[in-house]
């Protein structure tokens, strides 16, 4: 276990140092960000003063060595368009982001599962087709559409839910959050099915593949044969064998929610992190795309060992420890 | 059950608008802005937008109105009182939000406090910098030298946001944007800034002037055009700026919306190559040309000639453009009358080209940003058609704003589209960086992509700056502007925006030159 996280962490810190690299020669080879954001005004000399005052008048390699050093003590760099420090610009932004792809996640686990699970089970009555015929739609709908559409409907036709923004909040440890305020639900509602529904295909297809696949094996029958409930069967037997495929999908998808949530968030103007990463890359502000880039490998990293202990948790077959190297 | 939840949840929230909706105070506005401003420090980030934002809050001495005159709002009046010395009266019955009241020192702290943000990637020092020394003679009126003569004081003063000494001496931008800091003496205070979701305002009701018809107004960033216009739509928001192009016309149409249109100072122009070689021409069998075409009169002239302005306005931009020949707009400070649009000509351009030794044309590429102007992607495609029509074989090629604003300053582009807010409500500030002779010391034609070099204009135009009196400044500056537009075709203008408002019926807006979106200036019918 141990050398398993050790290694994880070694591994976790070279992506880390990767993607930092690549980013920051990406934004550097687009040009210079004082161009685009000073005010057209200035003279050269004012240009030249701003240049240096943000240091991006160093060569690339001791921009980059600078950005490491502070990195190591947790400074990302303070972003050249806000002036404050990157991290906390994001950090700022994330309860929105996380907010809106947990209730999209768990929604989806919702009514996925126990839709994907009664299609397994009934495959050949008309219900299971119509789900499993609606499930491509979700799959096959363009996520901006989806949301431009429930924003036609539901907002601007019946004028039901707002069409955009975040509803009140309240502080729970600091972090605003809008999941306890009816206002908040009414904002939050549109945009976190926009990001459900492809998931929730998703998770329907994958579920009713596992049940199919698993009711048709031995154990099921042992269990029937020994007299066990239904009940049992599919909410035990059943249940935890498709859990693992479902699990690792499911955690990568959240992952991907959070990171790429950028379209959902600029439709229904959002105020999370998607949005700010658009903003950044249309202003070149370096710091920013490169926190956020960290943040989300981060992210994924984090994601990853989560899903590996997961497995370990549900399936005592797989173990945690390096298989032993054989000398040659 | 999952479903019985969602369905519950349904029915709350239609319960919620429903039982909410009488609640809305009919003296609560809420405004859909198109950018999303980076801080609500007056002093922080040189930017229009976020300018606008802190015009709710914060004052200036002199004020741009919305036809780009100059008007009185912190100062009383303002007079040269010699070469370089400006001479300011404050009004008297000012009090900031903190309550304290508006003196001559506030002004001085006012105007020492952009050098001091040195973290801004857009500082307000451009318009601080000629302040050389200030006396302060009363504390109501305050002396400013500049080193020369500096007739445009007053206009640069108009984008200097004065801040109560006494509540921003020691407040970072974070406090600032925390709200923390009550320094403004505009017609709203502060109640909280969102970064990018919103700004709550609140009416000050012991401003000094007119005050708004609205006790709390909410301003919505919301950049996406389909967000915003959904928002007016389904009336989340009573009033949006910048329609999107393709809608004005059915937003005109609807019963329940107002629109407001006002010709905007910024300005649509092509920039030309004037050096020796230019990256992309080359000639019909695609061969780079030793010779730079665009250094011909007679090529730029026929370029012109080729470009239909009304095309581009009537249907490329959906109206909402007015071609213009000038680089001020119609009406404003120093528009010169003599200078019309090019009309189109097709033969004009082809002899033109024939004797400028290009019977057959040329090829060029043509590039445009695609994110920042009204169709800008679609105007440089129909530019590109009509120059090919011509004869000149034209590519064209467009980016985002972040890719190609570094690309044309390191000057690799040679030939494309830009447009320019003409700010200050004179045109002079934009002839300093595009078309004045690149100058590090004295700061000029920092923008000067096109290395265009004339030395009369420079001339005419240094002249010009150091001019005091209005009339005859203008005067300088039509003929600097005549020279290097009709006579050296430095650069090809096309148009000037037009800038949309659109309301929900039985609010009225002001619209204004500067594209500014102003609370105060929304009123019920």
């Amino acid at each position: 276990m141990m050398v398993f996280m050790l290694r994880r962490l070694l591994q976790s810190v070279l992506a880390l140092l990767v993607m930092s690299l690549l980013v920051f020669v990406g934004v550097y080879a687009v040009g210079n960000p004082i161009d685009l954001l000073i005010d057209p005004q200035a003279t050269q000399a004012e240009i030249a003063r701003t240049v240096a005052a943000l240091g991006l008048d160093k060569p690339l390699w001791a921009q980059y060595l600078y950005f490491l050093k502070g990195a190591v003590s947790g400074d990302l760099g303070k972003s050249f368009v806000h002036g404050v420090p990157a991290l906390g610009l994001i950090l700022e932004r994330m309860p929105a982001t996380l907010e809106l792809a947990s209730v999209a996640i768990v929604g989806a686990i919702a009514v996925g599962m126990p839709l994907g699970l009664w299609a397994g089970l009934h495959p050949r009555s008309w219900a299971a087709r119509t789900i499993m015929g609606v499930s491509i739609l979700g799959f096959s709908l363009p996520t901006f559409w989806i949301g431009l559409m429930l924003i036609m409907w539901f907002s601007v036709q019946l004028g039901w839910l707002p069409s955009n923004g975040r509803g009140a909040t309240i502080d729970i440890f600091g972090m605003p959050l809008s999941i306890f305020t009816l206002d908040g639900w009414c904002h939050l509602l549109l945009p976190a099915l926009t990001l459900a529904l492809f998931n929730i295909a998703l998770i329907i297809r994958l579920a009713r593949t596992g049940t199919q696949e698993a009711m048709a094996q031995d154990y099921i029958k042992f269990a029937r044969a020994k007299g066990l409930s239904n009940r049992r069967i599919v909410g035990v037997h059943v249940l935890k064998n498709i859990a693992i495929p479902i699990v690792t999908v499911v955690a990568l998808q959240f992952g991907s929610v959070v990171a790429f949530a950028v379209v959902t968030e600029t439709i229904f103007a959002w105020p999370g992190m998607g949005k700010l990463l658009i903003d950044s890359i249309n202003l070149l502000d370096r710091p920013v795309i490169v926190a956020y880039v960290l943040i989300v490998v981060a992210l994924f990293i984090g994601i990853n060992l989560v899903v590996d202990l997961l497995y370990a948790l549900l399936d005592p077959r797989i173990r945690l420890a390096e298989p032993k190297m054989r000398a040659r | 059950m999952s479903r019985m939840l969602k369905f519950l949840r349904i029915f709350f929230c239609v319960l919620w608008v429903v039982a909410s909706s009488p609640l809305l105070a009919l003296d609560e506005l809420r405004v859909g802005l198109s950018t999303d401003i980076v801080t609500v420090d007056p002093h922080f980030a040189n930017q229009d937008s976020v300018s606008a934002v802190c015009a709710h809050i914060y004052e200036t001495l002199v004020a741009l109105d919305p036809d780009t005159h100059l008007i009185p709002v912190l100062a009383t009046s303002w007079r040269p009182i010699n070469e370089t010395t400006w001479e300011f009266k404050l009004r008297r019955d000012v009090k900031f939000h903190d309550g304290s009241p508006l003196t001559a020192d506030d002004v001085a702290f006012s105007i020492d406090r952009p050098a001091t943000l040195t973290t801004s990637s857009a500082p307000f020092t451009s318009y601080t910098k000629t302040i050389v020394s200030k006396k302060i003679i009363d504390p109501y009126t305050i002396q400013l030298t500049t080193a020369i003569p500096y007739p445009l004081l007053p206009n640069d003063l108009s984008r200097i946001f004065i801040v109560s000494k006494k509540a921003a001496q020691n407040a970072s931008t974070e406090d600032f944007n925390l709200g923390k800091v009550e320094a403004g003496s505009g017609p709203f205070k502060l109640t909280r800034y969102t970064k990018g979701d919103s700004i709550q305002l609140q009416r000050n009701d012991a401003y000094w002037g007119d005050k708004p018809a609205w006790t709390q107004v909410t301003l919505k960033m919301l950049p996406n055009d389909s967000a915003r216009m959904s928002a007016l739509l389904s009336g989340d928001v009573q009033a949006i700026e910048n329609v999107q192009a393709n809608l004005v016309a059915q937003f005109r149409q609807n019963k329940k919306l107002s629109v407001y249109e006002k010709v905007s100072s910024r300005f649509m122009f092509i920039y030309l190559d004037f050096r020796d070689t230019t990256p992309y021409a080359v000639d019909k069998a695609g061969k780079p040309l030793a010779k730079n075409p665009l250094q011909d009169l007679r090529v730029r002239q026929a370029i012109s000639k080729l470009i239909d302005r009304n095309v581009l306005a009537e249907r490329v931009i959906d109206k909402l453009g007015v071609p213009n020949g000038n680089i001020a707009a119609p009406g404003t400070y120093g528009f010169s009358p003599t200078l019309t649009p090019e009309t189109y000509d097709l033969a004009g351009a082809k002899r033109l080209l024939t004797e400028a030794g290009y019977p057959n044309g040329f090829g060029i590429t043509f590039f445009a940003p695609n994110n920042r102007f009204i169709n800008d992607d679609q105007v440089a495609q129909a530019i590109g058609q009509m120059l090919t029509r011509g004869g000149i074989d034209t590519k064209v090629q467009t980016m985002p704003m972040a890719t190609y604003i570094p690309r044309a300053a390191r000057k690799e582009n040679g030939f494309g589209l830009l447009g320019w807010g003409v700010g200050g409500g004179e045109p002079s500030g934009a002839m300093r960086a595009f078309l004045a002779t690149t100058d590090k010391e004295k700061g000029l034609g920092a923008y000067n992509w096109a290395s265009y070099s004339n030395p009369r204009f420079d001339e005419l135009l240094l002249q010009a700056l150091r001019t005091v009196d209005d009339k005859p400044r203008e005067k300088l500056l039509q003929q600097a502007v005549e020279l290097a537009v009709k006579k050296d075709y430095a650069i090809i203008p096309l148009y000037n925006q037009v800038v949309t408002w659109a309301t929900k019926k039985g609010i009225r807006y002001t619209p204004r030159t500067d594209e500014f979106t102003l609370a105060q200036q929304f009123h019920p019918e």
